[in-house]
């Protein structure tokens, strides 16, 4: 981890994220659908271990910090036939988002 | 699935089940009194609790609003026993319709609605919910218009979500019994909505 | 796996048997032993996309948490092998 320059909890609701393009091998909890993508944060669920690193069993720690993140689906699916303001909200760890 | 009368031989998959579970036993690490207790556990945890967290939250405001803001704490409240269980309840308005789906395995709120049905662990739900929400919830059997906005919510993660379905109009006066008896489990999935019987 | 063209749900629920009950309880009390279920999603993701599709939801389960006692050295492969064989000889249905 580095020296703390990142502050603990780095995004809050309302804000803009973007979900990082990247397709690690091993369990990982982001959905292939978002990666890529933008949505705004709905609200900080809490910290909680990585379960990237407890499906390895190794303990997860620190913990994570954990955001739901809304999308609007017409964002996510070029052919979406919903309504224009149907949206998709989602768990995403904070390592998996950026700024857009 | 059995005809009755007629031998079942036990499948690969049972007798590995049977397998581990004398093993475990033998080794120390579990015993099958704790099995049994566990299993009995599980057969008490119906949605039935679930329908009761609604039906209270219908009734006191009070108790909604702290629903909404921590359902974890509010449910405990209630004397509710949820261990490990990190609560989001969604609530349905005239405005929004939420639905629930775990798209990367079949995550589930366990403790207030029991075992998941074979329909939403299915690959067809999981696929197309959060793909084609309405044309899913159409089949169904529910009809949303569009001014309607759909949530759908993928618990990819350690919070497990609860649909608070809208009251329905007609329920005026009725006991917190009665209406939790017409708040189904698919209501608090989200893929139905309660009715008057 | 959301997003995947797919066909209509079928809205099968069956009741489910003593043996299913028993994976999940197992699988909850061996949360005290450490396998969480994030480890036991990792085998079960590890389960190649044919067996994937054909097992049902419990015989996956039962797969993944033999797996991962296996991997922790709570198990052997060749006690597990010699356990099925001795249940299986002893079973009437079998």
């Amino acid at each position: 981890m580095s020296s703390g320059s990142v502050p603990e909890f780095r995004f809050k609701a309302g804000d803009r994220v973007k979900v990082r393009k990247a397709y690690p091998l091993g369990h990982i909890r982001t959905p292939y659908y978002i990666r890529g993508l933008s949505g705004t944060i709905e609200r900080l669920c809490g910290e909680f271990p990585n379960p990237e690193e407890l499906a390895q069993m190794r303990d997860g720690l620190p913990p994570v910090p954990l955001y739901r993140v809304r999308f609007l689906q017409k964002d996510v699916w070029p052919d979406y036939r919903g309504a224009p303001q149907d949206t998709l909200d989602v768990e995403i760890f904070q390592h998996w988002l950026d700024t857009p | 699935m059995s005809e009755p009368g007629k031998y079942q031989p036990y499948s690969y998959f049972q007798l590995m089940e049977i397998s581990l579970r004398e093993l475990l036993v033998e080794k120390g690490v579990l015993t099958e009194e704790s099995i049994r207790a566990e299993v009995q556990a599980m057969r008490g945890r119906t949605p039935e609790r679930g329908a009761g967290v609604v039906a209270r939250a219908w009734v006191d405001a009070e108790f909604k609003k702290r629903l909404l803001e921590n359902a974890t704490r509010a449910c405990e409240s209630l004397g509710l026993e949820l261990p490990g269980l990190k609560l989001v309840v969604v609530e349905n308005t005239a405005e929004v319709h939420n639905v629930i789906v775990c798209t990367l395995c079949s995550c589930y709120p366990r403790m207030l609605l029991g075992i998941p049905p074979d329909w939403y662990k299915s690959r067809n739900y999981r696929s197309r919910m959060v793909r084609e929400p309405r044309t899913v919830l159409s089949e169904f059997g529910l009809e949303l218009a569009e001014k309607i906005l759909v949530r759908v919510h993928d618990s990819t993660a350690d919070m497990r979500y609860l649909v608070l379905p809208k009251r329905p109009a007609g329920t005026e006066g009725w006991s917190e019994e009665k209406l939790a008896s017409i708040v189904t489990r698919d209501c608090m999935i989200g893929v139905a909505v309660p009715l008057l019987h | 796996m959301g997003g995947l063209p797919a066909g209509k749900v079928e809205r099968t629920e069956h009741d489910y048997a003593e043996w299913e009950r028993r994976v999940d309880a197992m699988a909850v009390l061996l949360m005290g032993h450490d396998i969480t279920v994030d480890e036991r999603r990792r085998h079960i993701e590890q389960i190649p996309p044919a067996d994937y599709d054909r097992l049902g939801y419990y015989e996956k389960w039962i797969v993944s948490l033999g797996q991962a006692l296996i991997q922790r050295g709570v198990i052997t492969s060749d006690e597990l092998g010699r356990k099925i064989e001795q249940v299986r000889g002893r079973s009437p249905n079998s």
